[in-house]
């Protein structure tokens, strides 16, 4: 039970920082693919009999240099989704090859949140620690990008550049915690958190902060339930981030009704 | 064509394009165009959509190559990441639901290029504060900037833009959607920036006439071909005619310009550059 709640704070912090960079730059469509086509490198990993982690990040970092590749000239969405259903594609194949270790890749999609060997837990905080300081490194070009990516070129950064780091640190944040917590949790662990955090403050460094402290409040209270209830941690992720997004939204938009705007 | 006004010496020149071609996927874009801006000069680039503008600007700004020709920016040649250039892109991404602030968009335009987060706020918050208050954007500095009018956020990236301190500002289209009064707003800032600090504007517009009043010279693109000058020598029916290739007319409307063009065109007359404003007796008349 220590173990469940070192991984998951471990992995709600990543999922708040990296999920902050995700909302901000409209790319939950990427943060959705590569978690999911990764599962289908998992599959392959067992086939052939390597640690799963060594297939996921295979695919999620092969996905996110494909998706930053293609999106280069053309559609970012199609790029995406032609990179997922790929990566889908080959899981099913792998999997047709291994009916018996099925089982065991399936609980990737959902994690084992509840069952984390100890050994595990300090590549999850090392992996952690990259991810954070790689987002810190690209602060303000990815910032910058965001908002006028050619005013970025212009001052000599490599909007492409930016985009395909970007996309290792989602790559690298899907590798390390999706084994803990699963394909689904970590994808709804990005998005909630982050875009509540949004709709709450203005400023950057709050919403980052505030995104974390959601994501921690959100898996500790779905990981406590889960435990009391015996429901799946997944279904109290996924409801607690649409839930608090929600109400986040009604709140800005009832303070907005009364105070006249600036 | 060009008709310089001004001491013409290239050697101050912080913008000198000399017979500048694109082509782009087998079309020529810009045809030899050239001209000249001076410190503080304050240069409309004037031409319908598509006529090669934001061309021309990727081109100043090193992101785009010409085919032919050279261009000058403080008389050296162009590199990417120029430091002399500060730009106001015609699109950028300001969505309501960003966290992001105002001072923020602008403390961007200081440091925005550096790898690292940032060090030394009490410094850089300084140098937001002055800028905001020399665009008069500092009431808003603390607002969500998505959430701001087209002409607060116009405000915010001419601060983002000037911040870094540059010596020719580059804008692209400031003036599309915004109301008339934010539009003299905006023009009337840029004309004191480049007046009280020397800093040489170039704006492209669609319509010339909300530039008239402050204008010193103006570039018209018409089909990738440029004339330049002062307002009085381009604005005429024969270069606007050679421009276009077609017989083009030119009125004057209490102190406005309306360009008519087509009347051999298949659709009869079009109208380039309207104005659905009422006509004042506040617009400045032509020099």
């Amino acid at each position: 039970m220590v173990n469940t709640w070192i991984a998951a704070t471990l992995v709600a912090v990543i999922a708040g920082v990296v999920g902050f960079f995700v909302v901000l730059r409209g790319a939950a469509f990427v943060a959705h693919a590569i978690p999911h086509g990764a599962f289908g490198g998992a599959a392959g990993a067992v086939l052939i009999g390597v640690n799963p982690i060594a297939g996921l990040g295979v695919f999620a970092v092969g996905g996110a240099l494909g998706i930053g590749w293609l999106g280069r000239r053309g559609r970012h969405d199609v790029a995406t989704a032609l990179a997922l259903v790929l990566m889908l594609g080959l899981g099913a194949l792998f999997l047709s090859f291994s009916v018996e270790y099925a089982a065991a890749i399936y609980s990737l999609l959902f994690g084992e949140v509840l069952g984390v060997p100890s050994d595990e837990l300090l590549p999850i905080a090392g992996l952690g620690i990259a991810c954070i300081a790689a987002l810190a490194v690209l602060y303000r070009p990815l910032m910058l990008t965001s908002i006028a990516p050619e005013v970025a070129e212009a001052r000599g950064v490599g909007a492409q550049r930016i985009e395909t780091g970007f996309l290792l640190v989602v790559a690298l944040a899907a590798t390390m915690t999706v084994p803990v917590v699963g394909v689904l949790l970590m994808f709804s662990l990005m998005i909630g958190p982050a875009a509540t955090a949004g709709s709450l403050t203005r400023s950057p460094r709050n919403a980052i902060a505030l995104s974390v402290l959601l994501a921690l409040a959100t898996v500790w209270i779905a990981v406590a339930v889960s435990y009391l209830t015996n429901l799946p941690v997944g279904f109290f992720v996924g409801t607690l981030g649409a839930v608090s997004y929600g109400c986040a939204r009604i709140w800005t938009a009832r303070r907005r009704g009364r105070t006249a705007p600036a | 064509m060009s008709v310089p006004t001004l001491d013409p010496s290239a050697d101050d020149a912080i913008l000198d394009v000399d017979g500048v071609s694109v082509w782009l996927s087998g079309r020529e874009v810009l045809h030899d165009v050239r001209f000249r801006i001076m410190p503080g000069e304050f240069t409309g680039l004037i031409g319908s959509n598509g006529a090669g503008k934001t061309t021309l600007f990727r081109v100043i700004l090193g992101l785009q190559a010409s085919s032919t020709g050279s261009v000058l920016v403080g008389g050296r040649p162009l590199t990417r990441r120029n430091p002399i250039i500060g730009y106001v892109p015609q699109k950028v991404f300001l969505d309501p639901d960003m966290p992001l602030r105002a001072r923020d968009v602008v403390a961007l335009g200081l440091d925005g290029h550096r790898l690292g987060v940032p060090l030394g706020w009490g410094r850089r918050r300084q140098a937001v504060d002055a800028m905001l208050d020399a665009v008069d954007a500092r009431r808003f500095a603390d607002a969500r900037v998505g959430n701001l009018s087209g002409g607060e956020q116009q405000r915010v990236l001419i601060a983002h833009a000037l911040i870094s301190r540059p010596r020719l500002l580059l804008l692209d289209e400031p003036l599309a959607n915004l109301d008339i009064r934010a539009e003299g707003e905006v023009v009337a800032l840029l004309a004191r920036i480049a007046r009280e600090q020397r800093i040489a504007v170039l704006i492209s517009a669609h319509d010339v006439n909300p530039l008239l009043p402050v204008m010193d010279r103006l570039v018209y693109v018409a089909a990738g071909k440029t004339a330049s000058g002062t307002t009085a020598e381009v604005i005429r029916a024969e270069v606007l005619s050679a421009l276009y290739g077609q017989h083009v007319d030119v009125l004057r409307v209490h102190g406005r310009i309306l360009v008519v063009a087509g009347a051999e065109g298949p659709s009869g007359v079009t109208v380039e550059e309207t104005d659905g404003a009422a006509v004042g007796p506040d617009i400045v008349s032509l020099r």
